[in-house]
C-alpha cells in the first residue's frame, strides 16, 4: 500500500500526487514511470515519475482525467492509499551536455518533460523550453519550467495565455534561429510528437519522444505495448518509452491507443452512473 | 519388481473417472471443469494400487513423492495423513495433482498401466490435497531455530515458492520478491481458473507466508533493487532467481501490430491475472472475439483456446503447421480443447495478418503445409504447399509459440553466464550460478517447461543453499568454462 501525501489541482482535469514510495523514489531517473493500480478490482495503468525527492522518498505524479481509472484516481485525498505502485520503469533519458536542447511539452506531457529539462540543465546544456496547451486553464508548472530553462516558451491554442499557437510554430522559429540546436525532447500528446518530429526533420535536428502505447505489466513479459520504430517492433516498456521520434511509427501508436475505446466508454460511463445514483 | 500381478482383477483394469462438467456448459464459464473425487471414489480408486516394494511410480515422480504410501493412507480413509505424506516431498499437491503432465511421469510408469489404465495418482493427490484444504486443517509446522541467515528469492512460481518453504523451515529468514501484485508466477498469470482455482495458489501462498516467508510483490527486480545490492547492502547471504520464461515470441509475419493480435502472455495475463472476463465489474478490458485463430499446439495454446472459448467466441481455430500426432500439448488437454469445441487447422501456417483499413485485425492468410523429410528433432519437416494460400477471417489472433528469456533482470548481471538461447546457465544438482551466492532454477534455467520441474529444481537449490551457508563453498569450474 502506498499512501498519497500530497494531492494537488494543477488544472481544469490534472492533479499531482506525491507518494511516499521510498524504495521507488532511490532509484527513479527522468524518463522513468510508474505503473500503479488502485484497488483490487483495478486495472494497471502507467504514469510518468515527474519529480522525486530521494530524501523524503517520495515520487511526484501528475495525470490527466481521462477516463474511468484516471477519474478514479482523482477523487483519492491525501491520506488514502494505492493498492500498488511498481516501478521504476522504462530505461533513463540519456542525459549529457549536447549544447543546445528544446524541451517540448505539450499538455499533461508538460509534468513529464520537466525532470528531463532539469537534468539536461544541470547537465550543462542551453535549454530552450516549449510548454503548450489547448487553454490557460490547462496549463502548469510554468513557474517550475521556467527555473530549469534558459528561455521558456508559453503557447496555448486560443492565445489566453503566452502565444496563440501550436508548439510547431515557436519550435521552428527556435530550428530557423539556431541552427546549432543539436536535440529536441517533445513529451505530449501521440499527434503532437508526430507533428513536432516533422518539424525536426526539416531541420535534420535529431528528436527523442517518449511513447505512451496500452501497457499491463511494464517488464517486458505481456508486448501488449508494442510500437515500431525504424520497421522494427520494441517493446514500449522495456525498450522505451523514450524512442528517436524519426522513426516511429505515430500512426501505428495511435491506431493502437484506440483498441479499447468501446470498453473504455462503457467503464466510464458505468463509473458515472454509479456516482450519480 | 515385489508387485503381485495376479491380483489384478478385472476391475482394476478401469481407473474412476473424475466427474466434470460437461462440454457445452462448462465451455462458457471459467469454473473448474473437473469435481474431483469424491471420498469413496478416491478410496475406490486408491484400492487398484498395488503398494509396490519398489515402486516404480516414484521414480517417475521428478521429486519422488511417496506415492504407494500417500494412495495406501486414502484407502485407509486417513486422508489428511496422505495429504502430509505428500507435502514432505512436494509442498504444492493442490497445484500438480492438477496440472502435472502425470501420463509422462509418474503414472507413465505405474504397474497397474501395462495392462489397463494406470492409477490415478494426480487425481487422487488432488483429492489429498483438497480434502485438507476443506477441512481446514493445515498443519503448520513447528518453526525451525533461526540460522540468522537471510535468503532472496526472485519471483514467486513454483520454483521460488518451492524453494522459500525449503529454505524457511531450515530457520534462515527468507524474502521472495514479486514483479507482479500477485504472487504465484505463471500460476496466477498463466494458467486459467477452470484448470486451477486462484484460490488455491492464493492458498499455498498464504501457507508458505504463515511459515514465515517474506513476500514482497511490486519489487521489480533489476529495476527497484539490483542483485548486488541484495547481496551487498540489504544483507542477504543468498540469491536464487526464478523468474520464469516470460518473453513472449511473435510469428514475425507482417501485420502482427494490429489491433487484435494478442500475444498468449498478454491475452492470459489480462483474463487470468486482471480478471478481464469479469469486465466491467473488473476494469481490464479484453476484446470479446468473434473469430479467434490460436497459433501453436502447446499448452499455453490449449489454454488460449479455451479462454477465448469462454470470453464468449463464436469459432475458435487453433492453427498448427504439423498435425495431431506431433502436438506437445498434454493429451487430456487437446481432449478438452476439441469437446469443447476448438477446430484444429493443422498442417497450415499464418503467412501475413490483414486488416480492415483502420489498423484492426481482419483476417489471416495461411498456407497449407505436408510433411517432408524428418529434422533434426526427428520429427517430419512441415514443407509450404505452393499456392495453396488462403484466407481465414478473424478478429483476435493469438500467437501461442512459447517464451523466451526476459532480459529485464539479466541484463544487469553482467557477471551472470547466460546460454546462446538467453538463460542462466547453473549447474543441474545444485543452481550454482557463474556469480558467487547467486542461484537459478526453473524455466530461467530449461527454458519452458512444467510446473514439477521448476518445484525440483527449488528443492535442490534450497539444499545447495543450506550447503553454501553452512561452508561458503563456490566452486562452478566444473561445468562453467572460466
Ligand atoms: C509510459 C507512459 C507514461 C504515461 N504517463 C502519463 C502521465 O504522466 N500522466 C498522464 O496523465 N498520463 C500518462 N500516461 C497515459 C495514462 O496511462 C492513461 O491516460 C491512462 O491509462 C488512462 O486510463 P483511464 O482508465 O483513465 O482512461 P481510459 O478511458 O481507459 O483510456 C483513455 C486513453 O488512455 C490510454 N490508455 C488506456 N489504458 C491504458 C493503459 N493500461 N496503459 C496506457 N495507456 C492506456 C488509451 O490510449 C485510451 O484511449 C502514460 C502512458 C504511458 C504508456
Ligand atoms: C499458459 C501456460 C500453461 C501451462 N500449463 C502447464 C501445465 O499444465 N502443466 C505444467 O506442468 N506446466 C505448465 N506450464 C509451464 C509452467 O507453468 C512453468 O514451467 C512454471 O510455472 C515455471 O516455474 P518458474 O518458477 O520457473 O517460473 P514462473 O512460474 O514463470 O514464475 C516466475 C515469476 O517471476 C517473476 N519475475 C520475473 N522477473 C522478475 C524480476 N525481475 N523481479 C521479480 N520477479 C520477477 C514473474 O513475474 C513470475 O511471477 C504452463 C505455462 C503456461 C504459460
Ligand atoms: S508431483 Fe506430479 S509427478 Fe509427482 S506424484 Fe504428484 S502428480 Fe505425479
Ligand atoms: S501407483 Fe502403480 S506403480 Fe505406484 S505403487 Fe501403486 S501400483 Fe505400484
Ligand atoms: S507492458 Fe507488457 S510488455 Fe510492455
Amino acid at each position: 500500500m502506498f499512501e498519497i501525501l500530497k494531492k494537488q489541482e494543477l488544472s481544469e482535469n490534472i492533479t499531482l500526487f506525491e507518494i511516499d514510495a521510498k524504495d521507488i523514489a532511490k532509484k527513479a531517473e527522468p524518463g522513468n514511470f510508474i505503473v500503479l493500480r488502485i484497488h483490487e478490482e483495478g486495472e494497471r495503468i502507467p504514469l510518468t515519475i515527474a519529480d522525486f525527492d530521494r530524501e523524503r522518498g517520495t515520487l511526484t505524479t501528475v495525470f490527466q482525467k481521462v477516463g474511468k481509472t484516471t477519474h478514479h484516481l482523482g477523487t483519492l485525498n491525501e491520506g488514502d492509499f494505492i493498492s500498488d505502485v511498481i516501478g521504476p520503469l522504462g530505461i533513463n533519458s540519456h542525459i549529457e551536455n549536447f549544447g543546445k536542447v528544446v524541451c517540448v511539452g505539450g499538455g499533461v506531457g508538460i509534468a513529464p518533460v520537466y525532470p528531463i529539462a532539469r537534468a539536461l540543465k544541470h547537465a550543462g546544456n542551453h535549454v530552450f523550453s516549449i510548454i503548450g496547451a489547448r487553454t490557460k486553464s490547462l496549463l502548469f508548472w510554468e513557474d517550475r519550467m521556467r527555473q530549469v530553462s534558459d528561455e521558456l516558451i508559453v503557447t496555448t491554442d486560443d492565445g489566453s495565455c503566452g502565444r496563440k499557437a501550436v508548439v510547431t510554430i515557436p519550435l521552428e522559429e527556435l530550428l530557423k534561429e539556431h541552427t546549432d540546436i543539436k536535440l529536441v525532447i517533445a513529451i505530449g500528446p501521440a499527434i503532437m510528437m508526430k507533428f513536432v518530429c516533422k518539424t525536426t526533420e526539416k531541420y535534420n535536428v535529431k528528436t527523442v519522444v517518449s511513447l505512451n502505447s496500452i501497457m499491463i505489466d511494464g517488464t517486458g513479459m505481456c508486448g501488449g505495448c508494442r510500437v515500431e520504430v525504424g520497421g522494427e517492433t520494441k517493446f514500449c516498456c522495456v525498450d522505451g518509452p523514450d524512442f528517436d521520434g524519426h522513426k516511429v511509427d505515430f500512426d501505428l501508436l495511435m491506431e493502437r491507443q484506440k483498441m479499447y475505446l468501446d470498453e473504455e466508454r462503457t467503464a466510464f460511463e458505468r463509473y458515472k452512473a454509479a456516482l450519480g445514483g | 519388481m515385489g508387485t503381485e500381478p495376479e491380483k489384478q482383477d478385472k476391475k482394476t483394469k478401469t481407473r474412476v473417472r473424475m466427474k466434470e462438467q460437461e462440454p457445452a456448459e462448462r465451455a462458457r464459464n471459467f469454473r473448474e471443469v473437473p469435481f474431483g473425487y469424491t471420498p469413496e471414489e478416491a478410496v475406490e480408486e486408491a484400492s487398484r494400487c498395488l503398494s509396490c516394494k519398489n515402486p516404480p511410480c516414484r521414480e517417475g515422480c521428478p521429486v519422488e513423492v511417496e506415492i504407494p504410501q500417500f494412495i495406501r493412507l486414502i484407502k485407509e480413509g486417513n486422508f489428511l495423513e496422505a495429504c502430509y505424506t505428500i507435502k514432505q516431498k512436494n509442498a504444492l499437491p493442490a497445484v500438480c495433482g492438477r496440472v502435472c503432465p502425470q501420463e509422462n511421469q509418474c503414472e507413465a510408469r505405474c504397474i497397474v498401466g501395462k495392462k489397463g489404465d494406470p492409477v490415478a495418482i494426480g487425481n487422487l493427490e488432488r483429492f489429498a490435497a483438497d480434502y485438507e484444504a476443506e477441512k481446514g486443517e493445515v498443519r503448520i509446522p513447528e518453526k525451525p531455530r533461526a540460522t540468522g541467515r537471510k535468503v532472496a528469492i526472485i519471483g514467486s512460481g513454483p520454483g521460488g515458492l518451492t524453494c522459500a518453504s525449503d529454505l524457511i523451515m531450515s530457520g534462515h529468514e527468507v524474502t521472495m520478491f514479486e514483479a507482479l501484485h500477485k504472487p504465484g508466477g505463471v500460476l496466477v498469470y498463466g494458467i486459467p481458473e477452470f484448470r486451477l482455482p486462484k484460490v488455491i495458489v492464493e492458498r499455498e501462498v498464504g501457507y508458505i507466508r504463515k511459515l514465515g516467508v517474506e513476500v514482497v510483490t511490486n519489487a521489480v527486480i533489476g529495476r527497484l533493487f539490483t542483485v548486488d545490492e541484495l547481496l551487498n547492502e540489504k544483507g542477504y547471504d543468498a540469491c536464487f532467481i526464478a523468474t520464469g520464461a516470460g518473453l513472449p515470441m511473435f510469428l514475425g509475419i507482417p501485420g502482427e501490430n494490429f489491433n487484435g493480435v494478442y500475444s498468449a502472455n498478454e491475452f492470459l495475463t489480462r483474463a487470468n491475472l486482471m480478471k478481464a472476463y469479469l469486465f466491467p465489474e473488473y476494469d481490464t478490458p479484453i476484446k470479446r472475439p468473434g473469430r479467434v485463430a490460436v497459433f501453436g499446439a502447446g499448452n499455453v495454446a490449449m489454454d488460449s483456446a479455451r479462454v477465448a472459448l469462454r470470453l464468449g467466441a463464436e469459432k475458435v481455430y487453433l492453427v498448427y503447421r504439423r498435425s495431431e500426432a506431433e502436438m506437445p500439448a498434454r493429451k487430456a488437454e487437446i481432449h478438452h480443447a476439441k469437446e469443447e469445441g476448438v477446430e484444429f487447422v493443422l498442417l497450415t501456417n499464418p503467412v501475413r495478418f490483414l486488416d480492415d483499413g483502420n489498423g484492426n485485425l481482419r483476417a489471416v492468410e495461411c498456407i497449407r503445409m505436408e510433411l517432408g523429410e524428418p529434422d533434426e528433432s526427428g520429427r517430419r519437416r512441415p514443407v509450404p504447399v505452393e499456392g495453396s494460400e488462403f484466407e481465414m477471417e478473424i478478429d483476435v489472433a493469438i500467437p501461442a509459440l512459447g517464451a523466451k528469456a526476459n532480459p529485464l533482470l539479466l541484463k544487469t548481471l553482467p557477471d551472470l553466464r547466460l546460454n546462446r538461447r538467453g538463460y542462466i546457465i547453473a549447474e543441474e544438482e545444485t543452481g550454482m550460478t557463474s556469480k558467487r551466492g547467486v542461484f537459478a532454477g526453473g524455466d530461467i534455467v530449461t527454458g519452458a517447461a512444467t510446473v514439477i520441474l521448476a518445484m525440483g529444481a527449488g528443492k535442490k537449490v534450497a539444499r545447495a543453499i543450506n550447503g553454501y551457508l553452512k561452508w561458503k563453498y563456490w566452486d562452478v569450474s566444473g561445468f562453467i568454462e572460466q
